[in-house]
Protein backbone atom coordinates (compact mmCIF):
# COMPACT_ATOMS: atom_id res chain seq x y z
CA UNK A 1 0.00 0.00 0.00
CA UNK A 2 1.46 3.36 -0.08
CA UNK A 3 2.25 4.79 2.55
CA UNK A 4 2.24 8.44 1.57
CA UNK A 5 -0.35 11.22 2.60
CA UNK A 6 -3.13 12.29 0.33
CA UNK A 7 -2.25 15.49 -0.47
CA UNK A 8 -4.29 18.32 1.13
CA UNK A 9 -6.51 20.94 -0.64
CA UNK A 10 -7.01 24.04 1.49
CA UNK A 11 -10.38 25.95 1.19
CA UNK A 12 -11.67 28.86 3.42
CA UNK A 13 -14.69 27.49 5.95
CA UNK A 14 -17.00 29.52 8.35
CA UNK A 15 -14.41 29.12 11.32
CA UNK A 16 -11.18 30.71 12.31
CA UNK A 17 -9.47 27.65 10.73
CA UNK A 18 -10.18 26.91 7.21
CA UNK A 19 -11.85 23.30 6.46
CA UNK A 20 -9.13 20.72 4.87
CA UNK A 21 -10.42 18.78 2.63
CA UNK A 22 -8.35 15.46 1.57
CA UNK A 23 -9.06 12.55 -1.01
CA UNK A 24 -10.04 9.48 0.27
CA UNK A 25 -9.96 6.26 -1.53
CA UNK A 26 -13.00 4.08 0.66
CA UNK A 27 -12.60 0.10 -0.09
CA UNK A 28 -16.38 -0.81 0.69
CA UNK A 29 -17.77 -3.94 0.11
CA UNK A 30 -14.98 -5.08 -2.07
CA UNK A 31 -15.69 -1.59 -4.31
CA UNK A 32 -13.67 1.17 -4.88
CA UNK A 33 -14.99 4.41 -3.90
CA UNK A 34 -12.52 7.98 -4.44
CA UNK A 35 -13.77 11.19 -2.50
CA UNK A 36 -13.27 13.66 -1.13
CA UNK A 37 -14.00 14.35 2.70
CA UNK A 38 -13.44 16.99 5.18
CA UNK A 39 -10.42 15.61 7.39
CA UNK A 40 -13.05 15.79 9.99
CA UNK A 41 -15.29 13.37 8.74
CA UNK A 42 -15.65 10.17 10.36
CA UNK A 43 -16.25 6.88 8.44
CA UNK A 44 -19.64 6.46 9.71
CA UNK A 45 -20.28 9.83 7.73
CA UNK A 46 -18.80 8.91 4.62
CA UNK A 47 -20.39 5.57 4.62
CA UNK A 48 -23.89 7.33 5.50
CA UNK A 49 -23.46 10.75 3.68
CA UNK A 50 -20.93 10.42 0.51
CA UNK A 51 -21.78 6.42 -0.26
CA UNK A 52 -25.24 6.42 0.83
CA UNK A 53 -25.03 3.26 2.52
CA UNK A 54 -27.12 3.96 5.18
CA UNK A 55 -27.40 0.04 6.93
CA UNK A 56 -24.77 1.22 9.39
CA UNK A 57 -26.21 3.52 12.02
CA UNK A 58 -25.45 6.17 14.34
CA UNK A 59 -26.39 5.72 18.34
CA UNK A 60 -24.48 7.39 20.54
CA UNK A 61 -21.34 8.52 18.33
CA UNK A 62 -19.24 8.73 21.12
CA UNK A 63 -17.77 4.92 20.65
CA UNK A 64 -20.43 3.73 23.73
CA UNK A 65 -23.56 2.15 21.84
CA UNK A 66 -21.88 -0.15 18.69
CA UNK A 67 -24.43 0.61 16.18
CA UNK A 68 -21.66 2.00 13.81
CA UNK A 69 -20.04 -1.25 13.87
CA UNK A 70 -18.26 -2.55 10.78
CA UNK A 71 -15.39 -4.57 9.69
CA UNK A 72 -11.93 -2.53 8.95
CA UNK A 73 -9.43 -5.26 7.65
CA UNK A 74 -11.50 -7.63 8.85
CA UNK A 75 -11.95 -6.40 12.68
CA UNK A 76 -15.39 -5.31 14.02
CA UNK A 77 -14.29 -1.62 14.73
CA UNK A 78 -16.27 1.67 15.46
CA UNK A 79 -17.05 3.78 12.25
CA UNK A 80 -18.25 7.27 14.77
CA UNK A 81 -14.89 7.53 16.11
CA UNK A 82 -12.16 6.22 12.76
CA UNK A 83 -12.00 9.41 10.63
CA UNK A 84 -12.60 8.05 6.97
CA UNK A 85 -8.85 9.94 6.60
CA UNK A 86 -7.48 7.05 8.36
CA UNK A 87 -9.03 4.28 6.57
CA UNK A 88 -8.03 5.09 3.40
CA UNK A 89 -7.12 1.84 1.49
CA UNK A 90 -8.63 -0.35 4.12
CA UNK A 91 -10.97 -3.12 3.50
CA UNK A 92 -14.07 -2.17 4.79
CA UNK A 93 -17.12 -4.30 5.47
CA UNK A 94 -20.52 -3.05 6.09
CA UNK A 95 -24.30 -4.56 6.57
CA UNK A 96 -24.86 -4.13 3.25
CA UNK A 97 -21.88 -6.43 2.51
CA UNK A 98 -22.84 -9.71 3.85
CA UNK A 99 -25.52 -11.41 1.59
CA UNK A 100 -24.75 -13.34 -1.21
CA UNK A 101 -26.24 -12.95 -4.56
CA UNK A 102 -29.71 -12.33 -2.73
CA UNK A 103 -29.50 -14.77 -0.26
CA UNK A 104 -29.15 -12.95 3.56
CA UNK A 105 -26.12 -14.10 5.66
CA UNK A 106 -27.12 -16.76 8.69
CA UNK A 107 -27.14 -14.66 10.87
CA UNK A 108 -29.43 -11.92 9.13
CA UNK A 109 -32.18 -15.18 8.35
CA UNK A 110 -31.11 -16.09 12.03
CA UNK A 111 -32.21 -12.40 13.99
CA UNK A 112 -35.38 -12.46 11.90
CA UNK A 113 -36.15 -16.14 12.91
CA UNK A 114 -35.71 -15.51 17.19
CA UNK A 115 -36.75 -11.70 16.67
CA UNK A 116 -33.35 -10.56 17.87
CA UNK A 117 -34.71 -6.63 17.81
CA UNK A 118 -37.77 -4.40 18.54
CA UNK A 119 -37.44 -1.24 16.92
CA UNK A 120 -34.17 -2.67 15.38
CA UNK A 121 -31.81 0.08 15.00
CA UNK A 122 -28.80 -1.18 16.79
CA UNK A 123 -29.33 -4.31 14.38
CA UNK A 124 -26.80 -3.59 12.08
CA UNK A 125 -24.24 -3.22 14.42
CA UNK A 126 -25.31 -6.24 16.39
CA UNK A 127 -25.06 -8.78 13.65
CA UNK A 128 -21.61 -6.58 12.24
CA UNK A 129 -20.37 -7.51 15.50
CA UNK A 130 -21.95 -10.80 15.87
CA UNK A 131 -19.91 -12.05 12.65
CA UNK A 132 -16.68 -11.10 14.09
CA UNK A 133 -17.78 -12.67 17.19
CA UNK A 134 -18.15 -15.94 15.63
CA UNK A 135 -15.23 -15.49 13.55
CA UNK A 136 -13.11 -14.79 16.62
CA UNK A 137 -14.04 -17.68 18.00
CA UNK A 138 -15.97 -16.29 21.29
CA UNK A 139 -19.37 -18.08 20.79
CA UNK A 140 -18.63 -20.76 22.86
CA UNK A 141 -21.09 -20.44 26.00
CA UNK A 142 -23.73 -17.93 26.32
CA UNK A 143 -21.93 -16.76 28.95
CA UNK A 144 -19.17 -15.63 26.25
CA UNK A 145 -21.70 -14.57 23.73
CA UNK A 146 -22.82 -11.76 26.57
CA UNK A 147 -19.71 -10.85 27.72
CA UNK A 148 -17.69 -10.27 23.98
CA UNK A 149 -21.28 -8.39 22.29
CA UNK A 150 -21.06 -6.04 25.22
CA UNK A 151 -20.05 -3.24 22.79
CA UNK A 152 -23.71 -3.20 21.36
CA UNK A 153 -26.44 -1.89 23.32
CA UNK A 154 -30.16 -2.49 22.69
CA UNK A 155 -32.51 -0.38 24.28
CA UNK A 156 -35.10 -2.13 23.67
CA UNK A 157 -33.37 -5.30 25.45
CA UNK A 158 -33.70 -7.80 23.08
CA UNK A 159 -30.47 -9.20 24.28
CA UNK A 160 -32.02 -12.72 25.18
CA UNK A 161 -33.49 -13.58 21.40
CA UNK A 162 -30.32 -12.01 20.59
CA UNK A 163 -27.87 -14.42 22.54
CA UNK A 164 -30.52 -17.19 20.87
CA UNK A 165 -29.44 -15.99 17.24
CA UNK A 166 -25.79 -16.44 17.49
CA UNK A 167 -26.22 -19.52 19.54
CA UNK A 168 -27.98 -21.11 16.66
CA UNK A 169 -25.56 -20.02 14.01
CA UNK A 170 -22.73 -21.09 16.13
CA UNK A 171 -23.51 -23.90 15.36
CA UNK A 172 -25.23 -24.72 19.31
CA UNK A 173 -28.52 -25.43 18.70
CA UNK A 174 -30.96 -24.80 21.25
CA UNK A 175 -28.79 -26.03 24.62
CA UNK A 176 -27.60 -23.28 26.38
CA UNK B 1 -15.10 19.50 16.08
CA UNK B 2 -12.98 21.98 14.96
CA UNK B 3 -10.64 22.04 11.68
CA UNK B 4 -7.49 20.18 11.64
CA UNK B 5 -4.94 19.22 8.85
CA UNK B 6 -4.11 15.88 8.22
CA UNK B 7 -0.69 13.94 7.83
CA UNK B 8 0.22 10.71 7.39
CA UNK B 9 3.52 10.17 9.11
CA UNK B 10 5.79 7.79 6.82
CA UNK B 11 8.54 7.37 8.89
CA UNK B 12 9.14 7.70 12.99
CA UNK B 13 11.45 10.70 12.78
CA UNK B 14 8.93 12.05 10.26
CA UNK B 15 5.66 11.63 12.59
CA UNK B 16 8.00 13.37 15.64
CA UNK B 17 9.39 16.14 13.55
CA UNK B 18 6.05 17.15 12.59
CA UNK B 19 4.66 16.80 15.98
CA UNK B 20 7.55 18.80 17.44
CA UNK B 21 7.27 21.74 15.05
CA UNK B 22 3.87 22.53 15.86
CA UNK B 23 2.49 23.37 19.17
CA UNK B 24 -0.90 22.56 17.42
CA UNK B 25 0.04 19.07 16.40
CA UNK B 26 -0.47 15.82 18.16
CA UNK B 27 -0.82 12.48 16.91
CA UNK B 28 -3.70 9.89 16.27
CA UNK B 29 -3.25 6.55 16.61
CA UNK B 30 -6.20 4.15 17.24
CA UNK B 31 -8.02 7.35 18.06
CA UNK B 32 -10.58 6.14 20.95
CA UNK B 33 -10.22 8.94 23.09
CA UNK B 34 -9.45 11.44 20.58
CA UNK B 35 -11.43 11.86 18.03
CA UNK B 36 -14.72 11.16 20.29
CA UNK B 37 -12.78 14.71 22.48
CA UNK B 38 -12.06 16.47 19.86
CA UNK B 39 -16.07 16.17 18.94
CA UNK B 40 -16.53 17.25 22.03
CA UNK B 41 -13.73 19.72 21.80
CA UNK B 42 -12.31 19.08 24.47
CA UNK B 43 -9.39 18.63 22.26
CA UNK B 44 -8.73 20.98 19.71
CA UNK B 45 -5.28 20.09 17.28
CA UNK B 46 -4.74 22.04 14.39
CA UNK B 47 -3.42 19.36 13.28
CA UNK B 48 -3.33 15.27 12.97
CA UNK B 49 -0.35 13.14 12.56
CA UNK B 50 -1.57 10.41 11.78
CA UNK B 51 0.41 7.03 12.95
CA UNK B 52 -1.43 4.59 12.01
CA UNK B 53 0.43 2.74 8.84
CA UNK B 54 4.18 3.28 11.24
CA UNK B 55 5.94 -0.43 11.59
CA UNK B 56 5.13 -0.41 15.41
CA UNK B 57 2.86 -3.31 15.40
CA UNK B 58 5.63 -6.18 16.70
CA UNK B 59 6.06 -8.34 19.83
CA UNK B 60 8.76 -9.68 20.25
CA UNK B 61 10.19 -11.72 23.90
CA UNK B 62 13.55 -10.58 24.21
CA UNK B 63 15.84 -12.15 27.81
CA UNK B 64 12.98 -12.45 29.42
CA UNK B 65 11.15 -8.76 28.41
CA UNK B 66 8.46 -8.75 25.99
CA UNK B 67 9.05 -5.73 23.88
CA UNK B 68 5.75 -4.44 22.39
CA UNK B 69 5.25 -1.93 19.57
CA UNK B 70 3.02 0.76 20.86
CA UNK B 71 0.57 0.71 17.76
CA UNK B 72 -0.20 -3.36 18.76
CA UNK B 73 -3.84 -2.93 19.69
CA UNK B 74 -5.19 -4.24 23.02
CA UNK B 75 -6.90 -7.38 20.92
CA UNK B 76 -3.26 -8.27 19.68
CA UNK B 77 -1.76 -8.11 22.79
CA UNK B 78 -4.10 -10.09 24.53
CA UNK B 79 -3.92 -13.02 21.99
CA UNK B 80 -0.40 -13.29 22.33
CA UNK B 81 0.72 -16.37 23.17
CA UNK B 82 3.71 -15.13 25.36
CA UNK B 83 0.98 -12.55 27.66
CA UNK B 84 -1.14 -15.79 28.23
CA UNK B 85 1.57 -17.52 29.43
CA UNK B 86 3.61 -15.78 31.47
CA UNK B 87 1.94 -12.20 32.18
CA UNK B 88 -1.58 -13.21 33.15
CA UNK B 89 -2.67 -10.42 34.54
CA UNK B 90 -2.13 -8.39 31.77
CA UNK B 91 -3.72 -10.72 29.55
CA UNK B 92 -7.35 -10.05 32.27
CA UNK B 93 -6.55 -6.19 32.56
CA UNK B 94 -6.76 -6.31 28.82
CA UNK B 95 -9.49 -8.14 27.91
CA UNK B 96 -11.78 -6.55 31.32
CA UNK B 97 -11.14 -3.09 29.77
CA UNK B 98 -13.58 -1.42 27.13
CA UNK B 99 -15.42 -3.29 24.08
CA UNK B 100 -13.78 -5.61 21.51
CA UNK B 101 -14.62 -3.44 18.91
CA UNK B 102 -12.86 -0.31 21.27
CA UNK B 103 -9.93 -3.24 21.63
CA UNK B 104 -9.50 -3.80 18.04
CA UNK B 105 -8.94 0.22 17.20
CA UNK B 106 -7.44 1.24 20.58
CA UNK B 107 -3.16 0.73 20.97
CA UNK B 108 -1.16 0.18 23.79
CA UNK B 109 0.79 3.33 23.30
CA UNK B 110 -2.79 5.44 23.47
CA UNK B 111 -3.95 3.20 25.89
CA UNK B 112 -1.33 4.23 28.44
CA UNK B 113 -1.78 7.85 27.40
CA UNK B 114 -5.93 8.04 27.56
CA UNK B 115 -7.70 10.91 29.22
CA UNK B 116 -9.56 10.34 32.38
CA UNK B 117 -13.18 9.70 32.28
CA UNK B 118 -14.09 12.61 34.64
CA UNK B 119 -17.65 14.01 33.21
CA UNK B 120 -16.25 17.71 33.81
CA UNK B 121 -13.05 17.01 31.72
CA UNK B 122 -14.66 16.55 29.44
CA UNK B 123 -17.79 19.05 29.43
CA UNK B 124 -16.42 22.69 28.02
CA UNK B 125 -19.23 24.09 29.74
CA UNK B 126 -17.92 23.66 33.16
CA UNK B 127 -14.85 24.38 34.97
CA UNK B 128 -11.93 22.16 34.94
CA UNK B 129 -8.12 22.32 35.70
CA UNK B 130 -7.10 19.90 34.01
CA UNK B 131 -8.90 21.40 30.75
CA UNK B 132 -7.78 24.68 31.35
CA UNK B 133 -5.34 25.33 34.22
CA UNK B 134 -6.75 27.62 36.99
CA UNK B 135 -10.36 27.67 36.25
CA UNK B 136 -11.68 25.37 39.17
CA UNK B 137 -12.66 22.04 39.98
CA UNK B 138 -16.28 21.13 39.48
CA UNK B 139 -16.02 17.11 40.88
CA UNK B 140 -14.68 18.77 44.09
CA UNK B 141 -18.09 19.67 44.77
CA UNK B 142 -19.93 17.97 42.38
CA UNK B 143 -20.61 14.09 41.45
CA UNK B 144 -17.55 12.15 42.36
CA UNK B 145 -18.67 8.64 42.80
CA UNK B 146 -16.14 7.39 40.27
CA UNK B 147 -13.53 9.64 41.47
CA UNK B 148 -9.82 9.28 42.97
CA UNK B 149 -8.84 8.82 46.72
CA UNK B 150 -5.05 8.54 45.99
CA UNK B 151 -2.93 10.93 44.61
CA UNK B 152 -5.57 13.26 44.74
CA UNK B 153 -5.04 17.84 45.31
CA UNK B 154 -7.58 20.32 45.58
CA UNK B 155 -7.04 20.89 42.47
CA UNK B 156 -8.06 17.64 40.39
CA UNK B 157 -9.81 14.58 41.68
CA UNK B 158 -9.94 12.72 38.36
CA UNK B 159 -9.26 9.41 37.93
CA UNK B 160 -6.94 7.95 35.69
CA UNK B 161 -8.90 4.93 34.09
CA UNK B 162 -6.34 2.47 32.08
CA UNK B 163 -7.32 -1.37 33.24
CA UNK B 164 -4.16 -2.55 31.31
CA UNK B 165 -1.41 0.75 32.90
CA UNK B 166 -2.12 -0.93 36.76
CA UNK B 167 -0.93 -4.29 35.66
CA UNK B 168 2.04 -2.92 33.41
CA UNK B 169 2.94 -0.71 36.37
CA UNK B 170 2.82 -3.99 38.82
CA UNK B 171 5.22 -6.19 36.87
CA UNK B 172 7.70 -3.30 36.37
CA UNK B 173 7.16 -2.19 33.12
CA UNK B 174 9.05 0.81 30.73
CA UNK B 175 8.48 3.10 27.77
CA UNK B 176 10.40 3.26 24.97
CA UNK B 177 10.27 7.23 23.52
CA UNK B 178 11.49 8.71 20.69
CA UNK B 179 11.86 12.55 20.72
CA UNK B 180 13.90 14.87 18.01
CA UNK B 181 16.90 14.67 20.88
CA UNK B 182 16.93 10.61 20.20
CA UNK B 183 15.50 8.10 22.33
CA UNK B 184 14.98 6.97 26.60
CA UNK B 185 13.46 4.44 28.44
CA UNK B 186 10.89 5.47 31.08
CA UNK B 187 9.47 3.27 33.59
CA UNK B 188 5.98 3.42 34.54
CA UNK B 189 6.83 4.53 38.36
CA UNK B 190 8.43 7.48 37.06
CA UNK B 191 6.03 7.87 33.67
CA UNK B 192 2.76 9.22 35.56
CA UNK B 193 2.54 12.60 37.44
CA UNK B 194 -0.06 13.13 39.98
CA UNK B 195 -2.28 16.22 39.44
CA UNK B 196 -0.99 18.27 42.43
CA UNK B 197 -1.22 22.22 41.23
CA UNK B 198 -0.56 21.43 37.57
CA UNK B 199 -3.43 18.94 36.73
CA UNK B 200 -3.04 19.43 33.08
CA UNK B 201 0.28 17.60 33.03
CA UNK B 202 -0.10 14.13 33.47
CA UNK B 203 3.24 12.51 32.29
CA UNK B 204 7.00 13.13 31.74
CA UNK B 205 6.27 12.69 28.14
CA UNK B 206 7.70 16.42 26.16
CA UNK B 207 5.31 18.15 23.35
CA UNK B 208 6.24 15.71 20.02
CA UNK B 209 7.79 13.09 21.94
CA UNK B 210 6.39 9.69 20.88
CA UNK B 211 5.80 6.28 22.95
CA UNK B 212 7.24 3.69 20.27
CA UNK B 213 7.70 1.01 22.71
CA UNK B 214 6.82 -1.05 25.87
CA UNK B 215 9.29 -3.59 27.57
CA UNK B 216 7.43 -5.92 29.78
CA UNK B 217 9.26 -8.05 32.01
CA UNK B 218 7.60 -11.49 32.18
CA UNK B 219 7.04 -13.03 35.04
CA UNK B 220 8.91 -15.71 36.46
CA UNK B 221 7.66 -19.34 35.52
CA UNK B 222 5.32 -20.52 38.52
CA UNK B 223 4.29 -17.01 39.20
CA UNK B 224 0.88 -16.26 40.19
CA UNK B 225 -1.01 -12.83 39.03
CA UNK B 226 -4.34 -11.53 38.12
CA UNK B 227 -6.42 -8.54 37.53
CA UNK B 228 -9.50 -8.07 39.71
CA UNK B 229 -12.03 -5.37 38.74
CA UNK B 230 -14.96 -4.32 40.92
CA UNK B 231 -17.75 -2.15 38.77
CA UNK B 232 -21.02 -1.49 38.60
CA UNK B 233 -21.73 -3.91 35.50
CA UNK B 234 -20.57 -7.04 34.67
CA UNK B 235 -18.99 -5.78 31.28
CA UNK B 236 -18.09 -2.47 29.42
CA UNK B 237 -17.88 -0.65 32.46
CA UNK B 238 -14.98 1.42 33.95
CA UNK B 239 -13.32 0.36 37.51
CA UNK B 240 -14.51 1.32 41.12
CA UNK B 241 -11.78 -0.34 42.05
CA UNK B 242 -9.11 -2.83 40.65
CA UNK B 243 -5.83 -4.83 41.58
CA UNK B 244 -2.87 -6.18 39.57
CA UNK B 245 -1.21 -8.53 41.72
CA UNK B 246 1.69 -11.11 41.12
CA UNK B 247 2.97 -13.68 43.79
CA UNK B 248 5.86 -15.98 43.91
CA UNK B 249 5.03 -18.59 46.70
CA UNK B 250 7.29 -21.28 47.37
CA UNK B 251 8.00 -23.36 50.74
CA UNK B 252 4.76 -21.29 52.21
CA UNK B 253 6.62 -18.41 52.41
CA UNK B 254 5.79 -15.21 49.53
CA UNK B 255 9.38 -15.04 47.27
CA UNK B 256 8.44 -12.20 45.05
CA UNK B 257 5.14 -9.59 45.24
CA UNK B 258 3.88 -7.22 42.80
CA UNK B 259 0.93 -5.15 43.58
CA UNK B 260 -0.95 -1.73 41.89
CA UNK B 261 -4.07 -0.32 42.25
CA UNK B 262 -6.55 1.22 39.60
CA UNK B 263 -10.01 3.34 39.23
CA UNK B 264 -8.78 4.78 42.83
CA UNK B 265 -5.84 6.82 41.87
CA UNK B 266 -5.07 10.00 39.73
CA UNK B 267 -2.38 8.11 38.46
CA UNK B 268 -2.39 4.20 37.94
CA UNK B 269 -1.51 3.09 41.34
CA UNK B 270 2.23 1.21 42.92
CA UNK B 271 2.36 -0.02 46.10
CA UNK B 272 5.95 -0.48 46.92
CA UNK B 273 5.11 -0.28 50.92
CA UNK B 274 2.82 -3.70 49.97
CA UNK B 275 4.68 -5.32 48.38
CA UNK B 276 7.53 -4.80 50.97
CA UNK B 277 5.19 -6.26 53.46
CA UNK B 278 4.66 -9.54 51.33
CA UNK B 279 7.89 -10.53 50.37
CA UNK B 280 9.17 -13.18 52.74
CA UNK B 281 5.74 -13.28 54.28
CA UNK B 282 3.97 -16.64 55.08
CA UNK B 283 0.66 -16.04 52.88
CA UNK B 284 -2.20 -15.63 55.23
CA UNK B 285 -5.09 -13.23 56.11
CA UNK B 286 -2.86 -11.24 58.89
CA UNK B 287 -0.12 -9.94 56.09
CA UNK B 288 -2.78 -9.57 52.91
CA UNK B 289 -5.23 -7.20 55.19
CA UNK B 290 -1.93 -5.28 56.08
CA UNK B 291 -1.20 -5.25 52.56
CA UNK B 292 -4.74 -3.96 51.84
CA UNK B 293 -3.73 -1.48 54.55
CA UNK B 294 -0.45 -0.39 53.33
CA UNK B 295 -2.16 0.17 49.72
CA UNK B 296 -5.10 2.48 50.15
CA UNK B 297 -2.54 4.25 52.82
CA UNK B 298 -2.78 8.20 52.73
CA UNK B 299 -6.55 7.90 50.73
CA UNK B 300 -8.79 10.69 50.99
CA UNK B 301 -12.48 10.64 50.43
CA UNK B 302 -14.71 13.50 48.41
CA UNK B 303 -18.50 13.42 49.18
CA UNK B 304 -19.53 10.68 47.37
CA UNK B 305 -16.48 8.39 46.68
CA UNK B 306 -15.50 7.02 50.78
CA UNK B 307 -16.89 3.85 49.81
CA UNK B 308 -13.71 3.30 47.30
CA UNK B 309 -11.22 3.16 50.09
CA UNK B 310 -12.65 0.35 51.70
CA UNK B 311 -13.88 -1.31 48.35
CA UNK B 312 -10.40 -1.17 47.36
CA UNK B 313 -8.86 -2.50 50.55
CA UNK B 314 -11.05 -6.12 50.07
CA UNK B 315 -10.00 -6.23 46.51
CA UNK B 316 -6.43 -6.36 47.49
CA UNK B 317 -7.26 -9.23 49.95
CA UNK B 318 -9.65 -10.86 47.77
CA UNK B 319 -7.13 -10.87 44.99
CA UNK B 320 -3.78 -11.72 47.18
CA UNK B 321 -6.46 -14.54 48.51
CA UNK B 322 -6.94 -15.61 45.28
CA UNK B 323 -3.71 -16.03 44.11
CA UNK B 324 -2.34 -18.18 47.32
CA UNK B 325 -5.24 -20.00 47.20
CA UNK B 326 -4.45 -20.82 43.14
CA UNK B 327 -2.86 -24.60 43.24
Amino acid sequence: MDGSAPQARVSPGPQARPVVRVPVVLRVNGTEHRIEVDTRTTLLDALRDSLKLTGTKKGCDQGQCGACTVHVDGKRVLSCLTLAASADGRAVRTIEGLEQNGTPHPLQESFVKHDGLQCGYCTSGQIMSAVALIEEGRAGSDDDIREFMSGNLCRCGAYPNIVAAIREVAGRGDDA
Amino acid sequence: MRSFAYVRATTVDHAVAEVTADPDATYLAGGTTQVDLMKDEVFRPGRLVDITRLPLRDVTSDNGTLVVGALTTMEELAAHEVVAGRLPLVRQALLLGASPQLRHMATLGGNLLQRTRCRYFRDPGVACNKREPGAGCSAVDGFNRMHAVLGTSPACIATHASDVAVALLAVGASVRVRGQDGERVVPLTEFYRVPGSTPHVENVLAHGELITHLEIPLLPPGARSGYLKVRDRASYEFALASVAAALVIDDGRIRAAHLALGGVGTVPWHVPRAEELLRDAAPDAEVFSAAAEAALSGAVAQSGNGFKIELGRRAVVRMLSTLAEES
